[in-house]
């Protein structure tokens, strides 16, 4: 599903150079769920930010789902992002002037459906994440949790291959982090290969697979111990 | 890009944003506003003061007056007195000369009745050339013909209102109205865009010269010009006038012994003059448009700031820079065109009522604006509200979605 071949990044501010990611090689098939774990600084959210077509990169060669993404005009890189691609931020970033089945149903408007079928789609995804209820209410009248879960609906709506989600449950407690996980793992059953940013030692022990980033470079990677579910 | 989900979506984001969407509008609105009551008031101006050259606007009028200059053996101060030879004379001398007439203005109100009514009326004597001059339009009867003067007969066509004044109710053709206690019998019935005008009867000058003015003295000498150009018709009266001068033996150069006045000069001048009014009044309200369309334009740049994370988020769930540009230009699009139409439509209307209100005068009759420039204007404003939003637009097609979705 992504395929990271010697990858770099840098950016520059001013006269100074900073190299973020030193060489990255990564595989995830399809299906995975996956956490890449790592401090402030150490090149993880720069990471997923290249895997969902939001920056490029210097060096190296990244592959999603076979195909190379590499110096994609802003048109096809759009394309893909809705195709293939659903994010989740920590700070949800829904529009606030629309409700909910409109936040939702966004990602297909771009796809030019038609604006009944849409609302209607999106109202199943809605019901998927518990939240029908809600659907004509705007975000500043929603909890955290029921704002990341509409942010999920709305990733998972254009029926992507693959769910990117940056630090998913920074902005929750820890009950409702819970449930949102639930969901991913849900998503995961489902197929949809799901890729989580955290520094949060708990979320990612929920994952399958869990990659280190340190300083740019990925330190090890293990699979979480069964038995840590024990302890 | 015109389909109909375009307009819900920039719809939906123009009522949940009302007010920035009333006071963007308002700057366009008060634009168009401004420009159609302006082009309107000039307009009305224009057609005020152009009523005034309602008559044949080609004619030329010559008037004997007094030498200011010694000449010929003749002392400054002589009357030069124009007299019916020099009708025929300028007939033969000039063929392109057209409904060549004498005219006499009767001296004094004269007293016109029928049966037991009577009024003060202006008389004039004329050649039925000077009906042309004059533009009148005949509602009944016939005009004064050729006959007329050569036959003496005592015929008159008379103006509307003297019909009604003094005719009241009755069929005023083959009626007999007394001109100062002399017979005349009513061919006609006139209307003219004067009303002054309405006030008067006239009659052959022959029979003026048998009757109330014996001799062949003429006041006025007027005819028209077909096809002429100002400068054109110009020379043609300076010769005329020369002609004239030799024929009277005064200076041709005396600006005081024959006066003389070209409709055609003065109507070109006006013309001039209002066309350079309407474009002075036409660039201040392009001027006020384009305050306008530069306040949209600046508002729409704030709009993208504003919504600087939201086409970050659009941007990452897949909007294209087209369909950002797009949602931008055509919500620029749709408020200048609301605006403007109802700027225009204000406008005209304020215009309407005016002109529905307001006497007419000689400066200011008829303010409105043409179709044609309505439409325009409606035109402009959309292509404005394009132009408005065209910045803004690329700016926000050139957001880049980590930027916008950074945590701030």
């Amino acid at each position: 599903m992504v395929n990271i071949k010697e990858l770099h990044k840098s950016y520059i501010t001013g006269a100074n150079r900073l190299h973020v990611l030193k060489g990255i090689n990564l595989n995830i098939i399809e299906g995975e769920m996956v956490s890449i774990m790592g401090s402030s600084g150490s090149g993880k959210s720069t990471l997923l930010n290249i895997l969902g077509i939001l920056d490029n990169y210097d060096k190296g060669e990244l592959y999603l789902n076979g195909q190379l993404i590499k110096d994609l005009s802003e048109k096809k890189a759009a394309w893909y992002r809705n195709k293939m691609i659903g994010f989740v931020f920590q700070s949800f970033n829904l529009i606030g002037f629309k409700n909910a089945v409109e936040n939702v149903a966004l990602p297909l408007y771009y796809q030019n459906v038609p604006r009944k079928k849409r609302n209607k789609i999106a109202m199943e995804y809605l019901e998927r994440v518990g939240l029908s209820d809600w659907a004509g209410h705007t975000p500043n009248e929603l909890s955290g949790g029921q704002k990341q879960r509409i942010a999920i609906a709305r990733a998972l709506i254009s029926q992507p291959k693959l769910i990117l989600a940056d630090e998913p449950t920074g902005a929750l407690d820890s009950q409702t982090s819970l449930e949102v996980l639930d969901l991913f793992e849900e998503i995961n059953n489902s197929g949809i290969t799901v890729v989580i940013v955290t520094h949060e030692k708990d979320i990612s022990e929920r994952t399958k697979r869990i990659i280190h980033l340190r300083d740019g470079v990925i330190e090890n990677e293990n699979k979480p111990k069964p038995s840590l579910k024990y302890v | 890009m015109f389909e109909i989900s375009i307009w819900q979506e920039v719809l939906s984001t123009m009522r949940k944003n009302l007010l920035r969407t009333i006071l963007t509008s308002f700057s366009v609105f008060w634009g168009i506003f401004i420009l159609m009551i302006l082009l309107g008031s000039g307009n009305g101006l224009k057609e005020g003061v152009m009523h005034n050259f309602s008559d044949a606007n080609n004619c030329v009028w010559l008037w004997g007056g007094r030498t200011s200059k010694a000449y010929g053996g003749f002392n400054k101060g002589r009357k030069i007195q124009l007299k019916n030879d020099d009708i025929q004379f300028l007939g033969h001398s000039y063929e392109n000369l057209e409904n060549l007439s004498g005219n006499i203005n009767l001296p004094g109100a004269i007293t016109v009745s029928y049966k037991n009514n009577y009024d003060n009326y202006n008389v004039q004597a004329i050649l039925p050339g000077h009906q042309a001059t004059e533009n009148v339009q005949l509602i009944q009867g016939r005009l004064l013909n050729i006959l007329d003067i050569e036959q003496y007969r005592k015929v008159t066509i008379i103006g509307k209102d003297v019909k009604e004044q003094i005719l009241k109710d009755e069929d005023p053709i083959g009626k007999y109205v007394n001109i100062r206690e002399i017979p005349f019998l009513v061919v006609g019935v006139f209307d003219d865009i004067h009303p002054n005008e309405l006030k008067r009867l006239y009659i052959p000058i022959s029979v003026a010269h048998k009757t109330f003015i014996p001799g062949s003295n003429i006041g006025t000498l007027t005819f028209t010009l077909d096809d002429y150009s100002v400068d054109e018709s110009e020379s043609l009266v300076e010769e005329v006038k020369q002609s004239i001068a030799l024929k009277h033996r005064f200076d041709a150069e005396d600006p005081r012994a024959l006066g003389n006045w070209n409709a055609l000069k003065e109507y070109k001048k006006m013309q001039a003059l209002f066309n350079g009014i309407n474009v002075f009044v036409g660039v201040m309200g392009i001027f006020t448009l384009i305050a306008g369309i530069v306040g949209v334009s600046n508002i729409m740049l704030i709009v993208v700031r504003e919504r600087t994370k939201e086409i970050g988020i659009r941007k990452a769930i897949g909007a294209t820079p087209g369909s950002v540009v797009g949602l931008i230009i055509f919500e620029s699009i749709i408020i200048t065109s609301i605006a403007g139409y109802l700027g225009l439509l204000c406008g005209i209307s304020l215009l309407e009522l005016l002109a529905g209100k307001m006497p007419a005068s000689d400066f200011f009759r008829n303010p409105g604006v043409d179709f044609r420039i309505a439409v325009g204007a409606a035109l402009l404003v959309v292509f404005a509200g394009a132009l408005a939003g065209f910045v803004p637009a690329r700016k926000a097609s050139r957001i880049k979605p980590i930027v916008a979705l950074r945590d701030e």
